[in-house]
């Protein structure tokens, strides 16, 4: 028996919806509605209208127990055949892109010839748990089979009970926000807080150019009268960012990291169309770009001693080898601005013989990048980052740019994701 | 969207209270709907003097399944849902008076939302002023007879030059079924083009690629859906800000949705490369974004002067030149319809850019027209009258009843109405139309 020899995915294009700024413009749209409409903008685009694509494999990050099966649900609420089959990943930050890899994957194995890969969230319409205690007294109710049962099980209630769990944007085993992490990596690496200003009004600067160039006009959908990212400032200064008092990291002195430099909380959906070349050529679809490769790795961010978001300087290497590449060897690099911050230190983690010895046992640093191949269209400073969303906007996006740029450029995708996850990819045109 | 008063007139109540009032009674107007018979009712064929079209014409009508009554009242009793009149014969104006015989009997027994079309020989190509002044006066009868008819009937005259005998199929038609509902009063040329046999009624547009511009919304959506229901894949391009619905457009009659501003400056090159990477070429254009900045000339701003220019007129020239240049995109026997409008032609209080532009189409398709006969293409205008769309629906109230009651069907067009002609004119064997301004006005009285 023979199996297919594996080949490379490619990537068709994309679709998402301008990124809104959380309790705004999508403040009454839930995750599926956001899917459902990201979904029948890419059908739109590519002339989808009834077709089955062999799998779509999205997620969010944020997810209410009522969307168990959000991806199908919202397959079957687009224009998409209703006989396309779909399932649900997170893995935080990086479920965008892991989603694409997983799609990429099956691709390449010769499992399915196309399919869509993306990711959802919102933080306005974030699911609310119950206090532990009423919902094990309501677990109990609801399998009661007497009255007496039943009144024996609400004895159990307590007035405190009621205050709902707000989710936080904490790590569950550390307590502490994903930018106080941050704040700890950046003071450890000594990222100045000019640097990081200056990174964040490059990402307006890049993403504001990048529309009136018209080069999301086949990128991004409008949804409920949103037909740009709104977090875009395209006119901020590094003096208007140096106005701004730090938010995290604030029990140290010269804490830098602001609301300016960090990315605040969205609300949003992407996704990206992938197949194999022949399903392209049938199908009358220009190929972008090719997923050449992907991994994935995590650091113990808990009593390792490693930053929450470093686990992309980790990834990196293990994939540079295995393709044979070096870190100078891209035309184009986009690096999730989870944090202005974080972009500085994987960058500067990189280029430091010391950790490139000892933490990713290198002969030598992976070395320095050219800084103005880093998120030419900009990235989630200036876009937003609605958590399983931002993988597809970085896909596509740079899929498109390579494609632009013309055949053999090559990309370098690297986004980190809470839990000390990070998630690495290669594509070329 | 629909026009209130027409439906309110034709109600028990109302129709009644309209007759007290003598107020108009707009008739509910026959349009076109998928596997309908071209005609409720049979059609007679009459000629004035020796007419070369008569048998073309009564094989057509047999063909489409119409029985052909006999202009001598043979068939007494029968009451024709269309008159068509061969005048290629006249050689001067005593032969009118057959026409008015011949005429006159028919349309009293005129079935509602019948059809009245004459034929005749251009003018221009007389070979005496007797004969040139014959065929010329069938244009005052023709618009004046437009204007008697009631109960929704319309009457059109076509030009049929010699060697275009074959164009004539088409036309014909068109003007007698629901497509040409809101049509009327018009004059059209046809020349000469080798037209291809309709391979099918239904879907006549079946296997063509259409781009429509300003797809999103209105007119620009009706056209996308009669487009595809004639059996296009249309190709749905409206600004990136209207993309939502343009998206939903796109979804609904199953085509793609191309987020495109036609005034970028690289436009045409990306609607080009587009449409050669996923379609391999194109064979229909239409012309449809169009955008209204209107105030007095005194008080108007360049800027919005300019934008209505570069939207409605300029855009329509560079894609349309890009089109042509482009190796191979544009498709043998392609069709272009540019949208023009009643302002283009009548002009309009405080719209001097809009009605400059949209004259401005009418003079870019007449000079088109050679070069896309050459390449077998065709390229025409359609100038809509009052139509009942979201923005007519802004107007207030009085200025919009009157812009809707004056013409002679008393009533406002539909989208669907103006889609109808441009799905027409975008037929294959529509090959004959080239150049042309057809208006889809019901008659109006502004710029007739």
């Amino acid at each position: 028996m023979s199996s297919p020899q594996p080949r490379r995915a490619a990537v068709l294009g994309g679709n998402r919806i301008p990124f809104a700024r959380s309790g705004s413009a999508y403040a009454q749209a839930s995750n599926q509605d956001m899917l459902t409409a990201t979904l029948d903008g890419l059908v739109a685009r590519f002339g989808l209208q009834g077709q089955q694509v062999g799998e779509v494999v999205a997620g969010a990050v944020l997810k209410h127990s009522r969307d168990f099966n959000l991806t199908r649900e919202s397959v079957l609420g687009s224009r998409l055949s209703a006989a396309t089959p779909a399932y649900d990943v997170q893995q935080a930050c990086g479920t965008g892109l892991e989603a694409a890899v997983l799609v990429a994957n099956k691709i390449a194995l010769g499992q399915v010839e196309s399919g869509i890969a993306g990711g959802v969230d919102t933080t306005s319409d974030a699911p609310l748990a119950v206090h532990e205690d009423l919902r094990r007294v309501l677990i109990r109710l609801n399998s009661a089979k007497t009255l007496g049962q039943r009144l024996a099980a609400l004895r159990g209630l307590r007035p405190g009970q009621l205050v709902p769990e707000i989710p936080r944007n904490a790590e569950p085993r550390t307590g502490l926000a994903m930018g106080e992490h941050q704040a700890i990596t950046a003071r450890e690496w000594g990222i100045g807080r000019e640097e990081q200003d200056e990174l964040t009004v490059r990402s307006h600067r890049n993403l504001a150019a990048a529309y009136d160039r018209g080069f999301l006009d086949d990128l991004v959908t409008p949804y409920l009268g949103l037909t740009r990212d709104q977090n875009l400032r395209p006119d901020t200064t590094v003096e208007k960012l140096a106005r701004l008092k730090p938010v995290f990291g604030t029990d140290h002195p010269g804490a830098t990291m602001t609301a300016g430099n960090s990315t605040p909380l969205s609300d949003g959906a992407s996704a990206v169309l992938l197949s194999s070349d022949e399903w392209a050529a049938e199908h009358g679809l220009p190929v972008l770009a090719h997923l050449v490769d992907a991994q994935t790795a995590a650091v113990d961010h808990v009593h390792g001693g490693e930053g929450l978001l470093m686990a992309p300087a980790y990834a990196m290497p293990v994939v540079l080898a295995r393709n044979g590449l070096s870190l100078q060897d891209f035309d184009f690099y986009e690096i999730h601005e989870a944090f202005a911050s974080t972009v500085l230190a994987t960058l500067r983690a990189w280029e430091d013989p010391a950790f490139c010895k000892e933490r990713l046992g290198l002969d030598a640093p992976l070395g320095a990048i050219d800084r103005d191949r880093l998120n030419v269209n900009g990235s989630s400073l200036a876009a937003g980052h609605p958590f399983a969303a931002t993988g597809g906007r970085i896909v596509a996006s740079l899929a498109k740019q390579l494609h632009e740029a013309g055949p053999g450029k090559r990309g370098l995708i690297s986004v980190c994701a809470a839990g000390g996850q990070g998630v690495v990819a290669i594509l070329e045109s | 969207m629909s026009d209130w008063y027409t439906t309110f007139a034709n109600s028990g109540v109302g129709s009644a209270l309209a007759e007290q009032l003598g107020l108009p009674r707009p008739a509910v107007l026959r349009r076109y709907e998928p596997g309908q018979p071209l005609l409720p009712g049979p059609a007679l064929v009459g000629s004035a003097g020796e007419g070369r079209l008569r048998e073309t014409l009564t094989a057509v009508l047999r063909d489409a399944g119409v029985a052909v009554l006999a202009p001598d009242g043979s068939d007494d009793g029968e009451h024709p849902a269309a008159v068509v009149l061969d005048a290629t014969g006249v050689t001067g104006p005593g032969q009118l008076a057959v026409a008015h015989d011949l005429l006159a009997p028919a349309v009293t027994r005129l079935r509602p939302t019948g059809r009245v079309l004459v034929l005749a020989d251009p003018p221009a190509d007389a070979g005496s002023p007797a004969q040139a002044a014959a065929r010329q006066a069938l244009e005052g009868l023709v618009r004046s007879l437009a204007k008697e008819l009631r109960a929704g009937s319309t009457a059109n005259l076509v030009y049929v030059p010699e060697g275009a005998e074959a164009s004539v199929a088409s036309p014909l038609r068109f003007f007698l079924s629901g497509r040409s509902a809101y049509v009327d009063g018009q004059v059209l040329t046809l020349g000469a083009a080798e037209v291809p046999a309709e391979e099918d009624a239904l879907r006549p547009l079946a296997g063509k690629v259409a781009v429509v511009t300003g797809a999103a919304r209105g007119i620009g959506a009706a056209i996308a859906r009669v487009m595809a229901r004639d059996g296009a894949h249309v190709v749905a391009v409206d600004v990136p800000a209207a993309g939502e619905a343009l998206a939903r457009v796109a979804n609904e009659v199953g085509g793609t949705a191309v987020q495109l501003d036609i005034t970028a400056s690289d436009a045409a090159g990306r609607l080009v490369t587009h449409l050669r990477e996923r379609h391999g070429g194109v064979d229909v254009v239409v012309h449809n974004a169009g955008i209204t900045r209107d105030k007095l000339l005194v008080n108007m701003d360049a800027a919005r002067w300019n934008s209505v220019m570069a939207v409605n007129l300029q855009a329509q020239l560079d894609l349309t030149r890009a089109l042509l240049d482009a190796d191979g995109v544009l498709r043998p026997g392609a069709r272009v319809v540019c949208v023009s409008s009643q302002s283009g032609i009548a002009g309009n209080r405080g719209q001097t850019n809009y009605a400059a532009s949209k004259a401005g189409v009418i003079g870019m398709v007449r000079a088109w027209a050679p070069e896309f006969a050459g390449r077998g293409a065709t390229v025409n205008a359609v100038a809509p009258g009052f139509i009942v769309t979201e923005m007519t629906a802004r107007m207030p109230f009085g200025t919009r009843e009157v812009g809707a009651r004056i013409n002679s069907l008393q009533q406002g067009g539909l989208p669907v109405d103006v889609a109808e002609t441009i799905a027409w004119l975008s037929q294959p064997t529509a090959a004959g139309v080239n150049g042309q301004v057809v208006r889809v006005c019901g008659q109006s009285m502004l710029g007739a």
